[in-house]
């Protein structure tokens, strides 16, 4: 473990896992959005759901929607700042089937009208990992520079988007695959060494039979 | 890649003829890749961070649940009487313990060291030391390094959270940390501070995570306090030149072994100990007719 790791990190209190890493799950959904969320409708499920309000997890999420880091000492107010900048919330107290003790499944909306939902838990030290997007299956930290790739389930699109990485000496670190039927929906999800440049990721998006390309640079 | 053991520090120490901050820093250069400036200068921002949150400690404050606030003051004002059985210094060290642990659970800006809720064990002690004997802010930074590569062993060999091993996995090892960091501060040897080390974490094996309503309150901020007084203690033990018998990578080991075999209801559950006695279930029954 890095000697940051610790001794650190800064954070508001007064949990690592229900409090920073909760900022970090909004942080991260409102990356992978791409764009100001101007709503969101927010599923707390088990330990969040049961002692989120003593940790501070719902405030926690709304600020990393807002675009906080888990330092900002903001935080425990960005209930009253979302109401200052019209961002809308909601919060549900559900059983997510399967999920991790602290797991949050965020739907949001941006203001350009694009929408995401992400499924998220918060496993330890701050640390958290992305389980699902809009209902499928992924698996990736947002540590590193990752491309997720939604497309029909047909072949040629793995290699059209490695082809196009390659390209753009992008190196691959880690690739995931997953569908939810033959034929049907697929996700890929590529973490990478090097940024990707914007012009790969709007030549990636008019590709035919691919739905959605989300890119997220890695979130520190 | 960390240091698997003590020992291996111990060894790189007697072999390079460095101290223990310098084995460390140059570690985190390398795996890094950064200058000694940069590291020493994200280190400046954790001791300045450590600073901040005790400097705006806001005694009027409680969390959420109302169960924490307060007591940091409270200890401030009965330190002014001057008639503790602690003496001056300590008392500031608990002091600011309760300090930090309380503005965790307000809410405020702190420094996990190594977790959130042991927030207050390692700058109770250094910033005290740090005002008291009025020593140079660089010594302490590297005191830091000591005390981060201390943890930087144990999360490898064993764990760092309530959840994995229990609270001697918390407060157990931010009170070896901050006891080999003293050690340093004067001048012990590398040997006297893995003596600290293994003296300090013996004395809080098998602590257990027994949270009340599952929140970082009670006991974790009060736990700071015996943290922080174990690792003056200690660290004046190894500096008297009292040994462990028991190597420090061995006490290490027991940690983790009794952290495994500890019962899940005693891990950060709520489901045991001090979580679960009537107090706690009233506290929990009045907090479910607040919350949501």
């Amino acid at each position: 473990m890095n000697i940051f790791d610790i001794i650190g990190p800064i954070m508001v209190g007064p949990s690592s896992s229900h409090t920073a890493g909760a900022v970090r799950i909004g942080l991260v959904t409102r990356h992978l959005l791409a764009q100001e969320p101007v709503s969101a409708t927010i599923t707390l499920h088990g330990s969040f759901s049961a002692t989120g309000s003593g940790h501070g997890t719902q405030k926690a999420i709304i600020a990393g929607l807002l675009g906080m880091l888990q330092d900002d000492i903001r935080i425990p107010q960005s209930d009253i700042l979302a109401k200052q900048v019209g961002f809308q919330y909601r919060f549900e107290y559900k059983t997510i089937k399967d999920a991790h003790p602290n797991t949050a499944l965020i739907h949001v909306v941006g203001k350009n009208g694009r929408e995401i939902e992400v499924q998220a838990s918060s496993i330890g030290g701050g640390r958290i990992l992305i389980n699902k997007i809009d209902g499928i299956l992924v698996n990736f930290s947002g540590e590193q520079n990752t491309l997720i790739v939604h497309n029909i389930d047909q072949p040629g699109h793995v290699a059209e988007v490695t082809s196009t990485l390659s390209h753009k000496s992008v190196n691959i670190a880690t690739m995931q695959l997953f569908r939810d039927s033959r034929g049907g929906y697929a996700v890929m999800v590529i973490e990478t060494d090097q940024d990707i440049p914007i012009e790969s990721i709007d030549w990636l998006n008019h590709l035919e039979g691919v739905i959605k390309v989300t890119y997220l640079s890695a979130v520190k | 890649m960390s240091f698997k053991s003590m020992e291996e520090i111990v060894k790189l120490c007697s072999e390079q003829n460095k101290s223990f901050y310098e084995i460390v820093i140059e570690e985190d250069i390398n795996e890094s890749d950064i200058s000694l400036e940069d590291s020493l200068s994200k280190m400046k921002k954790m001791w300045d961070a450590m600073i901040d949150a005790s400097d705006n400690y806001d005694g009027n404050l409680k969390s959420k649940s109302g169960l924490v606030g307060g007591n940091g003051l409270r200890m401030l004002d009965y330190l002014d009487k001057k008639n503790s059985y602690c003496g001056s210094f300590t008392t500031n060290v608990i002091a600011e313990a309760l300090k930090m642990g309380e503005s965790n659970a307000c809410m405020k800006r702190i420094v996990a060291a190594p977790t959130a809720g042991s927030c207050g064990v390692i700058p109770a002690v250094l910033i005290s030391y740090y005002r008291y004997a009025d020593i140079p802010e660089k010594a302490i930074i590297q005191s830091l390094y000591v005390a981060g590569g201390i943890g930087q062993v144990i999360a490898e060999r064993a764990f760092v959270s309530g959840a994995a091993g229990g609270c001697q996995a918390e407060i157990g090892v931010a009170s070896a940390m901050a006891a080999g960091a003293l050690v340093f501060l004067k001048n012990g040897t590398v040997e006297q501070i893995c003596h600290a080390t293994a003296m300090t974490l013996k004395n809080l094996l098998g602590l257990v995570c027994d949270p009340v309503a599952g929140l970082v309150e009670v006991p974790c901020v009060k736990r700071n306090v015996i943290g922080a007084v174990n690792a003056l203690s200690c660290a004046d033990m190894a500096l008297a030149g009292i040994e462990s018998q028991v190597p420090v990578d061995q006490v290490i080991d027991a940690m983790k072994e009794i952290g495994e075999n500890m019962n899940t209801n005693y891990k950060e559950t709520a489901c045991g100990g001090c979580g679960i006695t009537p107090r706690a279930v009233e506290i929990e029954n009045n907090l479910k007719s607040i919350n949501i």
